[in-house]
């Protein structure tokens, strides 16, 4: 009896010790969109966080990209959302980031590794918080579809060519082999101003005011509207649908649709995968304008929300996985241009990359080395999507004949005015 | 006069159900309050506390976010929570309604606005001719006596069971570019035609696809009008060899005109309403063709980068004034039919 006591007294004693366990142990939310496979890749660095942490869980919300821009904003206006979160919108959710200095052991490196780029993160006026980590460095450029240029015998333009060859180049080459789509160029803001910006547009002034029209704007938008009407691009991208509203052409590309497909460097893994032996792809330097040959800069960050109850605890989630070997493996799995300095430094090796994606990843790695001044402004710039937005809707406009170009023009200057204004209402 | 009822006799034996018996448990714990509160209040004042609870619930849930979107409608910025919104008057309707004119969406400040407006207006009108039409036509063939008719009725009624964004999905796989409905066409020798890209044909299939989904609905309260005619109207008729056209045209659409009217005001209020078909359909597309009013508050509020609540408040609430008059009309009408 007195056994059977002491039995029962151990098991109480353990389960309330267990419970206490229990109840000591705190979970995160992450909020986490996928373009290939990184969200098995961080779902597995997430497991071993656990193995190595007890006392935290993760638990990871996979969402489509469309969430994060337009779900998570509000979320945060209402104090609400998850503790970390994965976004290319960087600007426009600054103000609601947690600055994790006062909580990572190491934030000197931290700074060091990811400087150029914390500077996205940031609400203006403000040089020192460490809201996050790149989880990936884009680049925008083309993807060629090699095995359609070999059917159609036509040459492949040369690293410099300008966009008026390569248009001409994919236009010959799709009429010779019956492709749908000689060029293809996502309908998104910041896609288009990788032209703009080889053409010379400047978007700001000096002061940082928004210049949007000028000449090389309006070449950029005029070869857009000249495409759409001579056949280059089809209207079922830019013209199908309206206001800033994204389509990509991935599906079309992976079907042999579309003889240039100007995306960017997140797409590597995902052709990698789909594609297959399908057919030749490869990746090719941006085209070339009057002023550059630049793509436009970007990526998406992980970062922490202010609004967590558990900021410690985030902070040393953050700490773990932005660290040089975790983050290098990051890269290398899901093939990733890094956008940390020392790993980028030392160089990524992608082992799992077919010789395709090996050579993609190169060209868009050399790719950074020539992205203009302007474009790393514009991407850094508070005011970069609300111009990206303004800009898609009215030239999709004008692309699919419901205004001219002029209006365009004038409407773009319109909105881009309104919502700074808008945005300005405070109380 | 006694409102609650006496207590029934407690039922016993092995005939009671267990349901009278709960029934009877349930009656016993809430009748002594309410009797205490009969005698507080009053008779007359009684059923007011047992509307209580709806009106509470259809508050809170109805008039309160009527109330909060006025409050927005006229606050600026981007700040989420009323209180901390600048007050900017009406401000948001001024800048909605600015136009040079207002039948040259073009000429306005916030011409997306007054396109979502033009072409809904556009919706509006082909949808109801097309959906009366077809619905009409439709139950006066389910009220043949013809073979198979129980499973014709299902078919056409099925659509309606489907989810909105089900149907559009649906169709936008038979429309696409390399859609069912383009290989059929092209098996016949022809080019493939993108339905989505030319807004003629964007705003026909989304007329289409709409009345596909909603016109078994409609089939079924005009079949209940058919069938409440008295047959021996009919009879009558064919003694005296009234022609079948002439039957129709002054016997049966006279007699079916109450119910006529039902589905055409429900139909006007649905179309005005529109947003998820059309949206996951056409995207609102070709340039803003299909952009419909109750998605240009969508963006206005959601998807844009600057999320502008205010704006996208008053225009819901002009869009609330509209429906608020089309059902008035509908209140207006049913009433009459009843008298």
């Amino acid at each position: 009896m007195k056994k059977t006591g002491w039995a029962v007294g151990c098991a109480l004693a353990l389960s309330v010790l267990g419970s206490g366990y229990a109840q000591a142990q705190t979970t995160l939310r992450m909020m986490w969109y996928s373009d290939g496979n990184e969200g098995e890749v961080m779902a597995d660095l997430l497991k071993r966080f656990e193995d190595k942490n007890k006392d935290i869980k993760v638990v990871l919300d996979q969402v489509p990209f469309k969430a994060t821009n337009e779900t998570l904003p509000v979320q945060l206006a209402a104090g609400q959302g998850p503790d970390m979160a994965r976004t290319t919108d960087m600007g426009g959710i600054a103000p609601y980031m947690l600055d994790l200095r006062p909580y990572l052991k190491d934030a000197a490196t931290f700074e060091r590794n990811y400087a150029p780029f914390l500077e996205w993160m940031r609400v203006p006026g403000d040089a020192k918080s460490i809201p996050g980590y790149m989880t990936q460095l884009t680049v925008t450029g083309p993807f060629v579809n090699k095995t359609l240029f070999e059917q159609a015998g036509v040459p492949m333009p040369s690293p410099k060519a300008t966009w008026e060859e390569w248009a001409k180049a994919v236009n010959t080459v799709a009429d010779k082999v019956q492709a749908p789509f000689p060029l293809a160029l996502d309908r998104s803001g910041h896609r288009f101003f990788g032209l703009a910006v080889s053409q010379g547009a400047k978007v700001m002034d000096a002061k940082g005011d928004p210049a949007v029209i000028d000449e090389g704007f309006k070449r950029a938008a005029q070869l857009v509207v000249d495409w759409h009407k001579s056949g280059v691009m089809s209207k079922e991208l830019w013209g199908s649908v309206s206001g800033a509203a994204y389509r990509g052409a991935n599906e079309e590309f992976k079907n042999a649709q579309v003889v240039m497909y100007l995306s960017g460097s997140w797409q590597i893994a995902q052709f990698d995968k789909t594609v297959g032996d399908a057919f030749d792809w490869v990746a090719v330097p941006t085209p070339c304008g009057p002023a550059n040959c630049s793509g436009m800069p970007g990526g998406a960050a992980l970062v922490g929300i202010k609004a967590t109850k558990h900021p410690a605890e985030v902070a040393r989630v953050l700490e773990y996985l932005a660290s040089d070997d975790v983050v290098s493996e990051f890269y290398s799995r899901t093939l990733f241009v890094p956008g940390n300095l020392a790993v980028a430094k030392k160089g990524v090796q992608y082992p799992s990359a077919s010789p395709q994606a090996a050579a993609a990843l190169k060209v868009f790695g050399d790719a950074v080395a020539s992205i203009d001044p302007v474009a790393y402004k514009i991407q850094g710039w508070t005011n970069s999507r609300i111009v990206f937005n303004a800009v898609i809707s009215r030239l999709g406009q004008a692309v699919a004949g419901e205004t001219t170009l002029d209006e365009a023009y004038k409407r773009i200057e319109t909105d881009v005015a309104q919502q700074i204004a808008e945005r300005n209402k405070k109380q | 006069m006694t409102l609650i009822a006496p207590p029934r006799a407690r039922p016993r034996g092995p005939s009671a159900s267990l349901l009278d018996r709960f029934g009877h448990a349930v009656v016993r714990v809430f009748e002594p309050p309410f009797r205490a509160l009969q005698r507080i209040l009053g008779v007359r004042r009684m059923p007011y506390v047992f509307l209580l609870p709806n009106a509470v619930f259809f508050g809170l849930f109805v008039f309160l976010p009527i109330g909060i979107n006025l409050v927005y409608s006229v606050t600026g910025g981007t700040a989420l929570f009323p209180s901390q919104r600048p007050y900017v008057g009406p401000e948001q309707y001024a800048y909605l309604l600015d136009c040079g004119s207002y039948l040259d969406p073009s000429t306005c400040r916030e011409d997306h606005f007054w396109r979502g407006v033009a072409n809904t207006l556009k919706f509006t009108v082909f949808q109801m001719v097309a959906m009366v039409l077809f619905s009409l036509l439709a139950a006066l063939a389910l009220n043949r006596p013809i073979r198979g008719r129980g499973f014709f009725r299902a078919v056409f009624f099925f659509p309606v069971l489907l989810s909105p964004v089900v149907v559009a999905l649906i169709w936008k796989w038979i429309l696409q570019r390399d859609g069912l409905l383009n290989a059929a066409v092209t098996s016949l020798g022809g080019q493939k035609i993108l339905f989505f890209v030319d807004p003629s044909w964007a705003m026909f299939w989304s007329v289409f696809v709409s009345v596909w989904a909603h016109m078994g609905f409609y089939t079924l309260i005009l079949l209940a009008g058919l069938q409440a005619i008295p047959r021996d109207i009919y009879e009558a008729a064919e003694m005296d060899g009234t022609r079948p056209w002439r039957v129709l045209t002054r016997i049966t659409l006279p007699l079916l005109w109450p119910n006529l009217l039902v589905v055409l005001v429900l139909v006007l209020i649905r179309s005005v309403q529109v947003f998820d078909e059309v949206f996951v359909l056409t995207g609102g597309g070709p340039g803003t063709a299909t952009q419909m009013i109750v998605q240009y508050i969508y963006t206005t509020a959601f998807a844009n980068q600057v999320q502008n609540f205010g704006l996208a408040a008053a225009a819901s609430v002009l869009l609330g004034a509209v429906l608020f008059v089309l059902t008035l009309l509908q209140l207006f009408l049913t009433r009459r039919r009843a008298a």
